[in-house]
């Protein structure tokens, strides 16, 4: 227990720790100024110009259109059909299209909680990186377990002091970002249709958004712990988003590989924040019945993302732990 | 007494993309209860190493250990408590402040708060305890690592070149400490290369080269054993210099030509060498027997004094050229 407070205290401390979360604070809040901004309510005066707007516009298509087939029909040439030529609908022009955006807070707050777990979940690797990376390039490990001569010990009392304090941090934001994006609905758009299912949802968003910045931070800590040093984890990090998303997408790509999409990890974070992302085989033919084109899809549900996840953690930390009882300190 | 160190038959192989490399080879040492032990060896015999090896930062590839008569590393989380310890200049940190990192330290170990501003007073670090780790002098990063081997009160106290920076003042405190602590009951074992202070301070040493024990017990047995036959021999005239020291030679002694006289060791009656020298028409002038200290002695037993016109390498000691040695000396 002392072990934990120790380096709970270590991790709070570190300045590092402090810069980085201030900035993703900041960061956070640049985006729901953004957001705030950008959308307007839709009050009667908003959604009446809008409408006059729309009603505006397609009498103006009428009129061109209407222009543009007597055009046709004077030159009168054989082979073409005048009949054919486009007459706008009233369909074709909504007043909504004419509206300023709106935040629906039921239908567009689950991006943000996208967002907000994908930009903790960088927090996350980065701090629990050097969290452990500095310790051993600065020596501070080697102290510590000349104290501690229990590696494991060690080694895990430092990672839960860590998803520990994330989880803390996740909370909080977490909370944070629900409220201000209530408010942004009550100011600038709407609230309507929150029903206790809805919240049940956003809630449960929101835990699996904490279980993708927990992973994230154990996964910087366990490769920074493997490579002993901070660099490892961001150059794996970087390598893998260049080399292995980048690369491996336009490769897979030229080899017309189906369901590629399968092969990125944005995919498997999109399948288990939303709880199924659909991929649909562009390359097969079609064969939906009546002319109508119904191509192949796959769908990966957040089960299985959830499987690949508990996969990769486990190779990671299982392997830093391993490495760490098995190998010299010097 | 009880040995509250002991070791046998360390042995430790580092292997890497290099090939292998035999850090210690049989290494066997044993600190008693209540002395200041020193440890000595050259550059990479394998000090730093038996020390890691000990506190179970590296894995030993055979030998026995024990700490305060308990095995390690089986029982060290035990003994760890009652061991103090630096291992070659301790980095710590450099964004906190030395309190911090004490303070920190003391919270992991379960230690009182209280005993951090005790032992930033012993090292002298108290009114810079606010400051980075990261602006402070060789000398002061050093005291701050005494000052966390102190931190637990420890049975034992290991310090691995402990002086290495400190400035001659803080060296004699460092030496003043070490007297108090062992008078206190601390016993506590001391890696330097400064054989001086070594003599000083330490009742008992350890002399390893190569891996493997040369010589160990009091430092005044030591020293005894080694005191016998060393020679000083001027001559009337200095170019007989090198003619005599063939001579000298050829009667069995081992003879060292300096600039103006010659150091003669290995004959057991200082006649002999009046009385070959004479056969020769060489006449002595001085003939002196230089009272050894610790340094000529360490220099003799692991084979690493100057040779004009040479520059040793790192590796060259008694025991590489030598081959498999025969045991511990001394004990
Ligand atoms: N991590 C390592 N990998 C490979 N070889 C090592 C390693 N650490 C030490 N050695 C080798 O082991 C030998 C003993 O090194 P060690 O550090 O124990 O020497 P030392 O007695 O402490 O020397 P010094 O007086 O210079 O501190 C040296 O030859 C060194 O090169
Ligand atoms: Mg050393």
């Amino acid at each position: 227990m002392s072990l934990y407070t120790a380096e709970t205290r270590r991790l709070t401390k570190r300045r590092f720790t402090r810069f980085f979360l201030i900035g993703v604070v900041l960061l956070l809040g640049a985006i729901a100024a953004g957001m705030f901004l950008t959308n307007h309510k839709n009050t009667p005066e908003v959604v009446a110009a809008a409408q006059a707007k729309a009603d505006r516009e397609f009498q103006q298509a009428v009129v061109q259109a209407e222009a543009e087939r007597k055009a046709c029909e004077a030159q009168a040439q054989p082979g073409n059909d005048c009949s054919q030529m486009w007459t706008p609908t009233r369909e074709e022009f909504q007043a909504q299209w004419y509206m300023p955006p709106t935040f629906n807070f039921r239908k567009n707050f689950g991006d943000m909680v996208t967002t907000l777990a994908a930009i903790l979940a960088m927090a996350a690797f980065v701090i629990g990186a050097s969290f452990v990376g500095a310790e051993w390039s600065s020596g501070g490990m080697m102290n510590l377990l000349l104290w501690r001569p229990q590696r494991l010990t060690v080694l895990n009392t430092k990672l839960a002091a860590l998803l520990a304090v994330l989880t803390a941090v996740t909370v909080l934001l977490s909370a944070v970002w629900t409220g201000v994006f209530a408010l942004v609905a009550n100011l600038r758009g709407t609230f309507g249709g929150m029903t206790s299912g809805a919240w049940q949802s956003i809630l449960l968003m929101e835990l699996r958004g904490l279980v993708i910045v927990l992973a994230a931070g154990a996964l910087g800590f366990g490769l920074a712990s493997i490579g002993r040093h901070t660099a490892v984890a961001m150059g794996v990090a970087i390598g893998v988003v260049v080399v292995l998303q980048a690369g491996l997408g336009t490769v897979l790509a030229m080899a017309q590989v189906k369901y590629l999409e399968m092969y990125l990890a944005p995919t498997w974070i999109a399948a288990w924040m939303n709880k199924s992302v659909e991929l649909v085989d562009y390359n097969a033919p079609c064969v939906g019945a009546g002319g109508t084109c119904e191509q192949p899809t796959l769908t990966l549900t957040w089960g299985m993302a959830g499987v690949g996840l508990v996969a990769v953690l486990a190779l990671v930390v299982g392997t830093a732990m391993w490495t760490l009882r098995k190998r010299d300190i010097t | 007494m009880s040995a509250v160190l002991e070791i046998q038959g360390l042995q430790k192989t580092y292997r890497s993309r290099k090939g292998v490399r035999r850090a210690l080879d049989g290494f066997d040492m044993v600190v008693e209860a209540g002395q200041v032990h020193g440890f000595l060896g050259p550059n990479g015999s394998g000090k730093t190493t038996t020390l890691r090896t000990l506190l179970g930062l590296i894995r030993p590839n055979g030998g026995r250990m024990a700490i305060l008569g308990r095995e390690v590393p089986q029982s060290l989380p035990e003994v760890a408590g009652s061991v103090g310890a630096i291992v070659e200049s301790p980095q710590f940190f450099g964004n906190f402040s030395a309190r911090d990192t004490l303070s920190l330290l003391a919270d992991a170990g379960g230690v009182e708060r209280v005993r951090v501003d005790e032992v930033l007073e012993l090292v002298g670090l108290r009114d810079r305890a606010g400051d980075r780790v990261k602006t402070y002098s060789l000398g002061m990063k050093q005291r701050l690592a005494v000052a966390s081997a102190l931190l637990k009160n420890p049975r034992l106290l290991i310090l691995d070149e402990p002086a290495n920076g400190l400035d001659p003042g803080g060296i004699r405190e460092m030496r003043t400490l070490m007297r108090t602590l062992a008078e206190s009951g601390m016993t506590v074992v001391l890696s330097s290369h400064i054989l001086g202070e070594i003599q000083l301070i330490c009742d008992s040493v350890t002399i390893i080269a190569a891996g493997r024990r040369v010589a160990a017990g009091a430092v005044t047995d030591v020293l005894a054993q080694h005191a016998t036959s060393s020679v000083r021999v001027r001559l009337e005239s200095a170019s007989d210099l090198t003619a005599s020291a063939g001579a000298l030679r050829e009667l069995g002694a081992q003879v060292v030509v300096e600039h103006d006289h010659l150091m003669v060791s290995g004959l057991a009656q200082p006649s002999a060498i009046t009385r070959a020298l004479a056969a020769r028409e060489v006449y002595v002038a001085e003939l002196s027997p230089v009272s050894v200290d610790l340094e000529s002695v360490f220099l003799e037993l692991t084979g690493t004094a100057p040779v004009a016109g040479e520059h040793r390498q790192v590796d060259q000691t008694v025991m590489a050229q030598a081959g498999p040695a025969q045991g511990g000396w001394g004990q």
